[in-house]
Formats: C-alpha cells, sequence, structure tokens
C-alpha cells in the first residue's frame, strides 16, 4: 500500500519526537440505578484518571482482569464513547470535545479491531462491501479502484482476493478476524486499537493471526493500543506494558521490566498466577501469589490505593493516601507506596 | 469486600505474600497401577445430520485411574467436550449414535437406561461446566440447589442436608459459608459460583470428577485460586479427574496424563512432561509452538497453518496431514493415503503417538532446539 493517500490531519502533524497519541487524566464514570429502595443514581467508575501516551509506530499493552477498565479505555482513544473528563490529544489535538463531524478526519487515523469475529461483521453484507465501505466512506480510492483494493486488502491479510463477494458466514473464526483486520488497514490508519484480537480463537489460528499483526506492523508502521487479558499473548506483542487494576493504571513500563522485575504488588501476583509451560521443559518452578478475595466493585471502590483490599504490604497509608503513579526504574512507574522488585524465587529468570 | 478479607485472617499475612508452591513434586506421590476406574474402548459419537453424518469422536479408547488427572486438550471441534459428554450420558438418544464402551467401575454406560443413568450421575461421576454462569440454576438459592444434589442420592432430612451442604461450602473455600448458604447465584462472584459448582458436584463424593474448561471464563488470579483448590480437593477426595482444556499451561501445572485429541481421534497419549516436554506428533509440537509464553523468549510464534478440517469430510489418511509441515519427510504419500494407528512409542511408559513419521522427536528438536532454555 502507498502512503500517498493521506489526507488533511497529517500536515498538521508534529514532528515525530512529539507522542502521536497523548492521554491525559482521562475518566469515564457510567451512570447506572443505585442501591436501595429510592435507587439513587451511582456511578460506575470504570475509568478514572488513566494517562499515557503513545509514540509513531510502538505497541502499547493494556493488561488487567475483566473490569479493570481496559476495554473502556480502548473505546475513549477511538472516540467510540465520550469521557467523562480528560484528554485525548492525537496529532496535537485533543479530539476528547470533538463533535462527530470534527472526528472524522481522525477517525480514519485511529482504527479498531474487535474480539469477536462473529458479531463485529455484518452478516447481510460481503466482505467486498464490509472492507470497501471503509474505503469510500474516507474516499481513499476512485470508485472504480475500490475492489481492487479491496482484493489486494484481502491478500495482505492472507485471504483468497477471489472471495470478496462471500459473507462473514462462509469463513472461519481465524478468517473472520483477518477480514476485521482488512477492514481496519483499509483507511491506512496510524494507530490501531486491538481489543483482544485473538482471544476468541484456538491457540493455533491464535499463532497465525498474531504473527499477521506483527508483520504489518513491521511492514506500515502503525502503532498499537493491544489490549488484552493474556500475559503470554502481550508479552509476545509489546513494546511497552500498562498494567490496569480498578480503573487504574497501577504499573507501567517498558516490556522486559514488567515481565521480569514487576514492582507493583499486583503486577506481580498476576504474573506468577499465569500458568506456565516451563514447568515441563525443566524451568525450576516458580511460587505462585494467591490473592485473596475478589476485585472489588467499581461502582464503591477501595479508599486510597485501591488494590488495598488484597495486597499483603498494605498499610495505614494506603487506605488513606493513593499512591502516585511515579518512576521507580529507568522508564518503569508504579503507583504503589511499597513498590520494590520482587523476590528472585517468585519470577523465573530469563535465559540471556 | 474488606470484609473478605478479615474474615481469613489465618492467610493474609503482614509484609509476606501468599505462596504457593508449583513444584509438583511436593504434591505427594500418586499411586500408579492401580486397575482403571474409567475405561474407554473404541468409544464412536456421531451425530447424523441434514448434511450428512458429524463423525465427532472415533475410535478413542483410554483409561483413567483412581487419585489421578487426565487432561484432554484440542482445540475447538477436536472432540474433547463430546467424548466426556458421553461419560456422563448427557448427549440425546434421539439424535446421537454412540458406540463403543464407557465402564465406570463395575458399570457400562454407553446405552445405560435414563433411569440408571439418574444414579450414576452426581455418585458416579460428577461434571464441572465451563460457565458457572449459566450452570447454576438462577431462581433457586445456592444452599437449595446443593441439598437437592444431595438428596437425589442419599436418603436424609433438609436439616442434615443443609449441614452437608455448609460443610461443603466451607471446604471450597466461602466464607461465612452458613450465611452464603441462602444467597442466589447472582449474589456470587464468577469465582465464588465455580466454587459452589465444585461443591455441588463433589457433594455425593463422585469417584470421577470431569472438569471441563472450568476456568476459561475466569480471570487469571481467580484462575490459579480454583486450579489449587481442584488439585487439594482431589488430594481429600482421592477421586480421578478428567480435566478437558485447550490451555496447555493449565495442563503442566496439573494434569499427571495427557491425551491430545485432533478432528475427534487421540493423537498421542502420555505423561505430562513426555507429552509436553517432548512432543512425538507434529500436532501437539505445533500446538506448543504456538503459545506465547510468559517466560523463555518472545520470539517469533510458530503457528500451524491452515484451519482444522471439517468433521463431516475428513481428509483421507491422517486426518492432520494437509496442515502438517512433516509429511514430506514420510516416503510414498502415506499420510494421505494410511490411517496411522495409535501405536505405543516406548516399551515401558505407555507413550503412544498417531503419526507416520519415524524418528519425530529427534526431526522436532533440530528447529525445537534454540527455544529450549
Amino acid at each position: 500500500m502507498t502512503t500517498t493517500a493521506l489526507a488533511s490531519p497529517q500536515a498538521e502533524a508534529v514532528q515525530s519526537t512529539a507522542p502521536l497519541l497523548e492521554v491525559k487524566d482521562l475518566v469515564m464514570h457510567f451512570k447506572v440505578k443505585g442501591d436501595g429502595l429510592l435507587g439513587g443514581s451511582a456511578k460506575v467508575q470504570a475509568v478514572d484518571g488513566v494517562s499515557f501516551e503513545l509514540r509513531e509506530g510502538e505497541t502499547l499493552g493494556l493488561v488487567g482482569e475483566s473490569g479493570c477498565g481496559k476495554t473502556t479505555t480502548g473505546r475513549l482513544i477511538t472516540r467510540l464513547l465520550v469521557p467523562t473528563a480528560g484528554q485525548i490529544r492525537f496529532m496535537g489535538k485533543d479530539i476528547a470535545p470533538l463533535k462527530e463531524r470534527e472526528l472524522r478526519p481522525y477517525r480514519r487515523e485511529l482504527q479498531l479491531i474487535f474480539q469477536d469475529p462473529y458479531s463485529s461483521l455484518n452478516p447481510r453484507h460481503t466482505v467486498g462491501t464490509i472492507v470497501g465501505t471503509a474505503l469510500r466512506t474516507h474516499n481513499i480510492v476512485p470508485k472504480d479502484k475500490v475492489l481492487s483494493r479491496v482484493q489486494e486488502l484481502l491478500e495482505v491479510v492472507g485471504l483468497n482476493p477471489e472471495h470478496y463477494n462471500r459473507y462473514p458466514h462462509e469463513f472461519s473464526g481465524g478468517q473472520r478476524q483477518r477480514v476485521g483486520i482488512a477492514r481496519a488497514l483499509a483507511v491506512q490508519p496510524k494507530v490501531i486499537v486491538a481489543d483482544e484480537p485473538v482471544s476468541a480463537l484456538d491457540v493455533s489460528i491464535q499463532a497465525q493471526v498474531m504473527n499477521l499483526l506483527e508483520d504489518l506492523r513491521k511492514e506500515f508502521g502503525i502503532a498499537f493500543v493491544f489490549i488484552a487479558h493474556d500475559l503470554g499473548v502481550v508479552r509476545h506483542f509489546c513494546d511497552r506494558v500498562a498494567v490496569m487494576y480498578l480503573g487504574k493504571i497501577v504499573e507501567m513500563g517498558p516490556r522486559n521490566a514488567i515481565y521480569e522485575a514487576p514492582q507493583h504488588p499486583y503486577t506481580q501476583a498476576l504474573l506468577s498466577a499465569v500458568p506456565d509451560l516451563g514447568v515441563v521443559r525443566g524451568v525450576p518452578p516458580r511460587e505462585r501469589i494467591r490473592l485473596v478475595g475478589d476485585v472489588p466493585s467499581p461502582i464503591n471502590p477501595p479508599s486510597g490505593c485501591r488494590f488495598r483490599t488484597r495486597c499483603w504490604k498494605a498499610e495505614e497509608i494506603c487506605a488513606t493516601t493513593e499512591p502516585p503513579l511515579e518512576e521507580k526504574a529507568p522508564a518503569q512507574r508504579a503507583a504503589c507506596h511499597f513498590a520494590e522488585p520482587p523476590e528472585l524465587s517468585i519470577i523465573a529468570e530469563l535465559p540471556s | 469486600m474488606i470484609e473478605e478479607v478479615e474474615s481469613t485472617p489465618a492467610v493474609v499475612t503482614k509484609r509476606g505474600p501468599i505462596k504457593v508452591s508449583r513444584d509438583r513434586s511436593k504434591r505427594g506421590e500418586r499411586q500408579a497401577g492401580e486397575a482403571p476406574y474409567l475405561l474407554v474402548k473404541d468409544l464412536v459419537v456421531e451425530f447424523p445430520t441434514a448434511d450428512g453424518t458429524v463423525r465427532a469422536v472415533q475410535g478413542l479408547s483410554y483409561s483413567l485411574s483412581l487419585g489421578r488427572t487426565l487432561a484432554i486438550v484440542g482445540e475447538s471441534g477436536s472432540g474433547k467436550s463430546v467424548s466426556s459428554m458421553a461419560i456422563m450420558g448427557l448427549h440425546d438418544p434421539k439424535s446421537t449414535r454412540i458406540s463403543g464402551s464407557i465402564r465406570l467401575g463395575e458399570r457400562e454406560i454407553v446405552n445405560m437406561p435414563q433411569e440408571s443413568m439418574r444414579k450414576h450421575r452426581g455418585a458416579g461421576a460428577a461434571m464441572i461446566f465451563q460457565d458457572p454462569q449459566s450452570s447454576l440454576h438462577p431462581y433457586f438459592t445456592i444452599g437449595n440447589q446443593i441439598v437437592e444434589a444431595y438428596r437425589a442420592h442419599h436418603n436424609v432430612s433438609k436439616r442434615a442436608a443443609r449441614e452437608r451442604a455448609v460443610d461443603m461450602l466451607g471446604r471450597v473455600g466461602i466464607p461465612h459459608p452458613r450465611r452464603r448458604l441462602d444467597d442466589y447465584p447472582h449474589q456470587f462472584s464468577g469465582g465464588m459460583r465455580q466454587r459452589a459448582m465444585i461443591a455441588m458436584s463433589l457433594v455425593n463424593d463422585p469417584k470421577l470428577l470431569i472438569a471441563d474448561e472450568p476456568t476459561t471464563a475466569l480471570d487469571v488470579t481467580v484462575q490459579a485460586q480454583i486450579l489449587d483448590l481442584i488439585v487439594d480437593l482431589q488430594q481429600d477426595f482421592g477421586s480421578a479427574v478428567l480435566f478437558i482444556t485447550h490451555d496447555l499451561g493449565v495442563v503442566a501445572e496439573l494434569a499427571d496424563d495427557v491425551l491430545v485429541m485432533y478432528a475427534g481421534r487421540a493423537v498421542e497419549y502420555g505423561t505430562v512432561n513426555d507429552v509436553l516436554g517432548k512432543p512425538l506428533h507434529p500436532y501437539t509440537w505445533g500446538l506448543l509452538e504456538s503459545i506465547p509464553a510468559v517466560s523463555g523468549d518472545p520470539a517469533r510464534l510458530h503457528p500451524i497453518p491452515g484451519t482444522p478440517p471439517s468433521l463431516l469430510a475428513l481428509p483421507t489418511g491422517c486426518s492432520f496431514h494437509p496442515r502438517c509441515e512433516f509429511r514430506t519427510r514420510v516416503p510414498r504419500d502415506l499420510c494421505r493415503q494410511d490411517l496411522p494407528d495409535l501405536e505405543p512409542r516406548t516399551a515401558d511408559t505407555g507413550r503412544m503417538s498417531r503419526c507416520h513419521l519415524r524418528e519425530p522427536d529427534r526431526v522436532f528438536e533440530t528447529d525445537i532446539l534454540p527455544r529450549l532454555p
């Protein structure tokens, strides 16, 4: 694909040193019916003060358990949701308050790949229409070239270009996910937000799609926000990783730092809980940290540090003062009063 | 939530995490070589449909002794769930053809009359499902459902059954079991619901517990809790566990033996260290190469090409041959023409594989070696 067809927002793009996407104090509260007979309104604090940046061609992984706000964050960046507060600076412009019409040029640069390849494609449209609509809406290619571009795109994602007139149900799960990827690629975006793109797929197909995403990232220099609960998948794909818990980022840093020397107790517990194949390959077994209880409700999160109710390090200060996300090691930030790297026994050493 | 932490003060230690050893050798020896409790022989499960016969399971044979855990792994459509549902007699006889033999202790399950099947379910074998949300009845309290399961097999008073239910909920780690007994499923979290499901399935002391993807719907920290629970309970109850999963990491931590299924057939069988450490079948090897791990070298993944075949029209010969990278190493196009047998590969360990490839481990080694720590 050529990059010549790229249009207006790029003209405003700042130098490559500035981040492509900068999210600042992003907040999303959903109103729900509260408890009690009169049922006043309560707020689900799905995302509560999330900040990060993404540079051109970079991949940032957002990990965490269900309800941590990673999907909501993805939907906010792509402005499928309007944030309650905060900024989303994309290519130098805050897109958080923009109206639908003003958003359109930015939509083209910010695409989303969904988790479920079954519900994210219209069953009554052919894949040619699905992928072609994006081309037509944004006038990417002249009308008479739409079909040939669709076929090109299908080929790029590893589908048979002759299958443009087939319907989604004629494809397998993995192939459908490729259609979703072709649709996102059609508009030559700068950023793709991939929300659990492989979690609905079988292991062998998952690896195929992962490799495809990696090829596309290298070839087109697309930056990714990669949302997943599978820590192995994220480790594989991402340069930087942000760990979320109850609507906040608790730790963020370069991939190797997060996986080898996590500072936040939650990151340590999360990583140690992943069942590891290393055991049968002769890696000495690690100890697992067992967390007590469940994630608290985002309607009424704990005061201070939100992880304190499950944390073995929690003390008085954790209930009264919320720990800021501070640098604890080079480029690695953690939000914990007692952050420190784990004992060696917890995380197996990596081969150099 | 804070209450929950306080309710288990014994395990919350100040300034030190609760650690669980993952060293399998510390879990205590399990007796091997006992007479198998579950014996599956030449099991065939087919579904006649308008488009033809779906051959879901074909000629499956394996055995499982008390106190041991067998993991059946495979992708969707491999027949792993269908075969275990046959053990529970959960297939509709009107739309399913089942042949072969499933022996559970002294009894034969295949073609067992519905009435005896009811007795066997729960007491002989019990099952935990993937989704605790839909496998508990939303209309009845947790206690009600456990009491009902217990009284179906034991002639006891409601009060005695309630005591038993409280006891079971306590054993699966639900805090304040007496108070939670009269809660409805929606008042439990996902992990708690799965614990309640496990309590219900174990209430009648089943000799065989079938766990069908019990942790797939759960978060990883909760998954770890449930896996630990299953391991602990198995040691207490001494039952046989049949664990169905697609997650090889879970298998590595929990299983004694592994059976790998592909397109309705067993393709490899052996102890967990053998199968996952030194696979003999190209499919097992491909699965292992497809997994992005949390440790080791984050090298590029090596996926299995293509997609699994349709169960309506299986390939000739070995079902895996269209996706197999090693079939060129087998002479005379054998893989396309002949279905290989599931044959023993070592004299003593019961290691079996269904493949024409000779010395497969040596062939894989050349590719796999750089990735091993």
